[in-house]
């Protein structure tokens, strides 16, 4: 049989309603999101009960527009894959239950598919995939080292022990007072300015691949509340420039040091904030010439679609993995969890 | 034809199988679980022991509401999915009325159907039937109990209460309506999944891509939004 493989992804993990169509795991027939990110803005942040009410208003249009756009039937769909978690638990439910309708509608297998697996595998989209590999994962609710040996396979080897890298930018964006979603603008600010202020890096425990950046986020609360106090200013483009160059510096530092240590082919980065300038050029800077491969997918594919759970769902339907019908969101999922599953 | 009704509005979850005038196959429960989980094993297990595929169905009914937001979303988004991808019409039905229907049809008088909103809220409605059919007196609506009750009391007929939380309210309403107010039996406070496909039948579909539940409450986030917006314009 020489039938193309063809997945249709969903995604509704957070805030962003997407479908996307993935060929034979790698070419993209169809991508599409709708964000709410303007709904949001108002209560700055993502309310969970408002985000829920517009993937219902949103899941059908927008599985239309993918089918459209890949010119593709739901007849000739291989199978249906879903974000079953992490994330928000209404928001996921309707992702699931819209995946489970249309496989049941059609017949189709259904995969179920980690939000960060997603991630992970939107780099596939840009290159094929080389073992072992470590991914840095930098988003709004994770920061994590992932080692891969295979595919399918995910070994947590440093994770956030409190804030995840974007929590952090999005607290100090509100302390600098700029609207949410703050990550972007403190990298277009950092730009602007001089990391002239001493911030702390937590390198934790020797050896450690673990994060942590609640003690960063209270040391840039406190300078900017000691300087009110002494009436003076602090230009916000050097505590911006200074604040990321915190976060930048301990993800490099410990990145390197994993691959250096598991002796990779890949250094693949993942999540919304591999969507950040500086951090592209930090890594791009610290990897040059170095004999892993550094592998950043374009800013679309950075932050949450659904190619990339099209694009781990693809790898996942081959190895066997499928969900009944009482598939259910599962809002604190374990990536590790897929390594122990029924492959046969 | 083949019409199949979900309701996963409230407690109960109901599924049922309607052809032309015969009721094929109904699931009821009316349990605290988790809808998500049991909702799609229980529609292919009735449409597996009806022998009916997919591709057969012809309309998909839904209860859009009142009730839990979750448990509504559900229900409307397996619709919403099935009728979009199966090229069917999609109907939408007010929970309340499915649970008004079955005991007001051969009552001579108003039919009050609820669901406990906390904080001495329900959400109700008031319904009757006219020339065979189920018509609104009342449009759905969030109220508080104690309001609803002296409202029914100036009414021209007896009403008939009905619902698995009327034990939590029933006192505010013998209170005020005395011997007209009629309480239903244990085996009447389910939702009936059949009515609810009866009751969209002969309804033409709606627009699939804009169908929404009825949560008749703004998200608690927004009406906030709304009242401070209105401060700042107000003054
Ligand atoms: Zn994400």
């Amino acid at each position: 049989m020489n039938k193309d493989q063809l997945i249709l992804g969903i995604e509704t993990s957070c805030d962003e309603t997407a479908v996307a169509i993935i060929k034979n795991g790698r070419e993209i027939a169809a991508n599409v999101v709708a964000s709410q990110i303007e709904s949001h803005k108002r209560f700055g942040g993502v309310v969970p009960e408002i985000a829920s009410r517009h993937h219902v208003e949103q899941i059908t249009l927008v599985l239309e527009e993918a089918l459209q756009q890949a010119k593709v039937t739901m007849a000739e769909i291989t199978a249906i894959a879903v974000t079953e978690g992490p994330g928000l638990v209404g928001a996921l439910l309707i992702g699931v239950n819209a995946a489970k309708a249309l496989a049941f509608a059609y017949q189709k297998p259904l995969v179920p598919v980690h939000h960060i697996a997603g991630h992970i595998y939107a780099n596939r989209l840009v290159t094929e995939l080389k073992f072992p590999l470590l991914a840095l994962v930098v988003s709004g609710g994770h920061t994590e080292l992932v080692y891969m040996r295979e595919h399918g396979h995910f070994e947590v080897i440093g994770e956030t022990r409190d804030d995840a890298a974007g929590e952090a930018y999005d607290k100090v964006a509100r302390t600098l007072n700029m609207p949410y979603p703050g990550g972007p603008h403190i990298d277009r600010l950092a730009h602007e300015g001089k990391p002239t202020i001493d911030l702390p890096r937590a390198w934790l425990e020797e050896g450690s691949y673990d994060f942590s950046f609640s003690g960063l986020k209270s040391a840039v609360i406190n300078t900017v509340h000691n300087a009110e106090q002494r009436g003076e200013i602090i230009a916000p483009e050097d505590l911006a420039a200074s604040f990321q160059a915190s976060v930048i510096d301990v993800l490099v530092k410990k990145t390197a040091d994993a691959v250096k240590e598991y002796g990779v082919k890949q250094l693949l980065v993942a999540g919304g904030v591999a969507a950040n300038k500086g951090l592209r050029t930090a890594l791009e800077e610290a990897f040059s010439g170095a004999e892993v491969e550094l592998v950043i997918p374009p800013m679309s594919l950075c932050t949450d679609n659904a190619a990339m759970i099209a694009a781990a769902g693809s790898v996942m339907f081959e190895k066997g993995i499928r969900a009944d019908w009482s598939l259910n969101a599962k809002p604190g999922l374990d990536i590790e969890m897929y390594n122990h599953a029924d492959l046969s | 034809m083949t019409i199949l009704a979900i309701d996963t509005s409230n407690n109960p979850l109901g599924i049922a199988l309607l052809e032309k005038d015969q009721v094929i196959g109904e699931y009821i429960t009316n349990l605290k679980k988790n809808h998500s989980i049991r909702i799609m094993p229980a529609i292919q297990t009735l449409m597996a022991d009806c022998e009916r595929s997919p591709a057969e169905l012809t309309k998909i009914v839904v209860a859009k509401g009142p009730g839990s937001y979750t448990g509504v979303r559900i229900g409307v988004t397996i619709a919403k999915t099935l009728a979009w991808s199966l090229h069917i019409p999609l109907v939408g039905v007010s929970s309340l009325a499915v649970l008004a229907a079955a005991t007001a049809r051969h009552f001579e008088g108003y039919v009050s159907p609820l669901f406990d909103a906390r904080r001495g809220q329900v959400y109700t409605g008031l319904y009757q039937f006219k020339h065979g059919k189920l018509t609104a007196v009342e449009q759905d609506q969030l109220v508080m109990a104690v309001d609803w009750a002296p409202k029914l009391a100036n009414m021209d007929q007896p009403v008939l209460f009905v619902g698995n939380d009327l034990l939590l309210h029933r006192t505010t309403f013998e209170d005020r309506l005395g011997q007209r107010a009629i309480f239903a039996s244990p085996t009447e406070q389910n939702p009936r999944p059949s009515e609810l496909a009866w009751l969209g039948k002969d309804r033409k579909g709606e627009d699939i891509h804009t169908f929404v539940p009825n949560y008749i409450r703004l998200a608690e986030a927004e009406a906030k939004w709304l009242e401070k917006q209105n401060k700042i314009f107000n003054g």
